[in-house]
């Protein structure tokens, strides 16, 4: 083979998203391409390149060009892009999105982020332990066993700051600590990789993009707190995942990096997947336990906590995949260069998976105190399609909605704390003014109602009485004294029930209620949703003075409730109309107007 | 569910699917979840008579096995269709427009959420979240995930499975 570095490079970002958006088309197709023509090019996968919105994404390196970016690749454009820049080294200008020494306007997203974690993520081939190597993989458990104590580990993550990514950020040290003093011979530690929140993708990237980085973490960990067996559970709904990570655990046994004596250190380590069933509730660590042992998924009461009694009763350390994939760097860096990173309680980065109605959403990592606004408009380029923002949810169904007058608020566990939202474990869904409050409540409550493990009475029932309020103010139901009944409700949740998901699940609705009041007001007083979301609240008609009569609305209505002629505007039979906006989709001159 | 149109022979090659895999699984600590997930794999859901066969073969009450059977969301006690829809409600989705890729799938297929059509051939489901955010509104029809869906594209994509 050819020197690497003289060859073409050719890498197709094959993470889920790309997957979804059709990047193995995109794949197939160039390896069909490249063989008919019989190029000299290294064709290679790697796995989230971080801008979920341009996916699929192609990067092609030549030796003179350097690394340029193409989005939303078609397969059709492979041979255009393969003829004219690989072959005659001029670039397809329209298609290029990044490229080396440029100043597009993607470079935005990029240039406020600090990769930590996310390093590796969109550059190694996550199936190959050489290329995870090459970029200093392994070499912070090198350092680990053949040159630190347990004790000194669990110092250095200490003095970088981290805390814990899955949303609660517990000091990560000192839960090491904690586990680590106990007696016993019999440890575990454990991954939760039961990403439940909807809207955030975050550990399913890491996952599908260095898996090598967890186990590596996961391995040091384990060694800091004596633990010789370890578990990654990994929710059921991320097959992708599952499948790099075995293919990282056999490859890292292999190699001696897991198994007996690694690295002839004479530490032994072994590593379980187990995959999760689909019970949200099974994020909480006691709960994903019990679900780890083969009962219900139901959380029990702390102390004592899992760190004295965890896994089969032994003393048992859970932190994050994210968490888990700051050690490597933490150990390789120092603990000091990671805390130079950060605010002063809030050290490092925090991955989050921007998403909605968003210009450029995907996966971003930025460093702690960067401004909301800065990551919704430096980084995501800002609401998508011009809209008005309305509000940026954080920590999905435990968190809350936060207004514009919050925007500035610097990310750090204790600023987001105060407004009554959360950090949570990285979702950011940005929404604009098409999205109503009461009705992002509302799913939110139906969500955590459905998940709620039935433990706990108010937990259990409460969710559903709010729940029955909300659909209720929804539908132009809700009555006067519902804003005070489900601020009462939720208060009550919050302090009776045992775990995190009852504790927290009121906080959308009681976030809502406190900066979106007036237009719960609006449902109950006026029967009036302002922002046209709620169905039984709207009704949608044809603009005659906009509409050409081009029928396109009638062709896609499913239930014939568009009539006209062609050339005539058109009208909507309100008793037929199901109000599914296909219409409104469909028109081309906006036409369909929603009231 | 009528137990009687089933099969006999059907019904002794689900025991006979049991009895292989908790051969292979029990002995696992925490078996019980792997056990209902590769048997599930095999068979598409879990009727009855299966639920008592493992907690026979693995010798925990049957009302453990129903009670994590039924806990988790993945576990399915009705049996499904050929293809399963899961449209995407996570959160992303949902202010993207879910709700109307699913009246638009139900509509299409004349069926609601969470039924199966009576040729066996689509099961539609709500999902919390697919984790592919960035593309909502999104389905996945059995492996194959699409994105980045109107109501109309939603019945096309449906429409290709239809054959």
């Amino acid at each position: 083979m050819a020197d690497p570095a003289a060859r073409t490079r050719i890498t197709v970002g094959l993470g889920s998203c790309g997957i979804a958006a059709g990047a193995s088309d995109v794949m197939n197709t160039l390896e069909r391409e490249i063989d008919a023509r019989g190029l000299d090019v290294h064709l290679r996968r790697t796995g989230c390149i971080g801008m979920c919105y341009r996916e699929p994404i192609v990067d092609v390196e030549t030796p003179t060009l350097g690394k340029t970016t193409y989005g939303a690749v078609r397969p059709e454009q492979i041979k255009r892009i393969l003829e004219e820049h690989v072959v005659d080294g001029k670039p397809v200008e329209e298609w290029v999105v990044r490229e080396e020494g440029r100043d597009l306007p993607d470079e935005g997203y990029y240039s406020r982020q600090v990769r930590l974690v996310l390093g590796n993520a969109g550059i190694i081939d996550p199936e190959s332990i050489d290329e995870y190597a090459e970029r200093g993989g392994y070499e912070a458990l090198a350092k680990a066993l053949g040159t630190m104590t347990p004790e000194g580990v669990i110092e250095e993550v200490r003095k970088s700051g981290l805390r814990g990514r899955g949303g609660a950020g517990f000091p990560t040290g000192t839960k090491w600590e904690l586990a680590g003093k106990q007696p016993g011979d019999a440890k575990y530690v454990i991954v939760n990789a039961d990403e439940g929140d909807p809207g955030a993708f975050m550990d399913r990237s890491i996952l599908e993009s260095d898996p090598h980085a967890i186990l590596e973490g996961l391995t040091i960990a384990a060694y800091a707190i004596g633990a010789s067996e370890g578990y990654i559970y990994v929710r059921a709904e991320y097959p992708l995942a599952v499948k790099r990570l075995k293919i990282a655990i056999a490859d890292s046994l292999e190699r001696g990096f897991l198994g007996k004596d690694i690295l002839g250190s004479g530490f032994d380590f072994d590593v379980h997947i187990k995959e999760g069933a689909g019970a949200f509730v099974c994020g909480e660590e006691t709960a994903l336990i019990a679900s780890i042992e083969g009962q219900r998924g139901m959380p029990r009461l702390r102390p004592p906590y899992p760190a004295a009694k965890g896994l089969w009763g032994k003393p048992t350390n859970i932190n994050n995949v994210e968490t888990y994939a700051n050690v490597p760097w933490i150990i390789r860096h120092g603990g000091e260069a990671y805390a130079a990173h950060g605010t002063d309680t809030s050290n490092g980065t925090k991955v989050f998976a921007l998403a909605g109605k968003i210009s450029r959403g995907g996966l971003v990592e930025v460093p702690m105190g960067i401004t909301l606004r800065e990551v919704i408009n430096d980084v995501g380029g800002g609401v998508a399609e011009g809209r008005e923002f309305k509000a940026v949810q954080l920590g999905g169904p435990s968190g809350g909605c936060l207004p514009e007058e919050f925007i500035d608020i610097e990310v750090d566990y204790e600023s987001v704390t105060k407004t009554g939202a959360i950090m949570g474990s990285g979702g950011m869904v940005v929404m604009d003014d098409t999205t109503c409050m009461v009705d992002i409540a509302r799913f939110f409550l139906e969500f955590t109602q459905e998940e709620s493990c039935g433990k706990c009475t108010f937990c259990r029932v409460g969710t559903k009485r709010m729940l029955e309020i909300l659909e209720r103010i929804c539908t132009g139901h809700g009555r006067e004294g519902d804003i005070e009944l489900l601020i009462e409700l939720g208060e009550k949740i919050v302090s009776s029930s045992l775990c995190g998901l009852g504790q927290s699940a009121p906080n959308p609705v009681l976030t809502t209620v406190r900066y979106f009041r007036n237009e719960y007001e609006a449902h109950i007083r006026e029967k009036r949703c302002p922002a046209h979301a709620c169905k039984a609240l709207i009704s949608y008609s044809i603009d005659h003075d906009a509409c050409t009569g081009c029928t396109l609305c009638k062709r896609v209505c499913p239930v014939s409730a568009i009539s006209g002629e062609r050339k005539q505007p058109h009208e909507i039979d309100q008793a037929l109309c199901t109000k599914c906006d296909a219409c409104r989709q469909a028109c081309k001159f906006d036409a369909v107007t929603v009231r | 569910m009528e137990n009687g149109n089933r099969g006999q022979a059907e019904l002794a090659r689900y025991l006979r699917t049991v009895d292989e895999v908790t051969t292979e699984l029990a002995d696992r600590r925490g078996g019980l979840i792997p056990v209902l997930q590769e048997v599930q794999s095999k068979i598409g859901y879990l009727p009855p008579e299966v639920m008592e066969r493992i907690a026979d073969r693995i010798d925990v009450p049957a009302s453990r096995v129903f009670g994590v059977a039924s806990f988790y969301s993945q576990f399915r006690l009705e049996p499904v269709g050929e293809h399963i829809i899961k449209v995407c409600h996570g959160t992303a989705c949902h202010v993207q427009g879910a709700g109307t890729i699913t009246d638009a799938i139900c509509d299409e297929l004349g069926i609601a959420e969470g039924e199966t059509t009576p040729d066996g051939k689509f099961t539609v489901e709500s999902v919390a979240c697919l984790g592919c955010c960035s593309l909502a509104p999104v389905i996945m029809i059995d492996e194959n995930t699409f994105g980045r869906l109107t109501p109309e594209g939603a019945r096309k994509v449906v429409r290709d499975y239809e054959d």
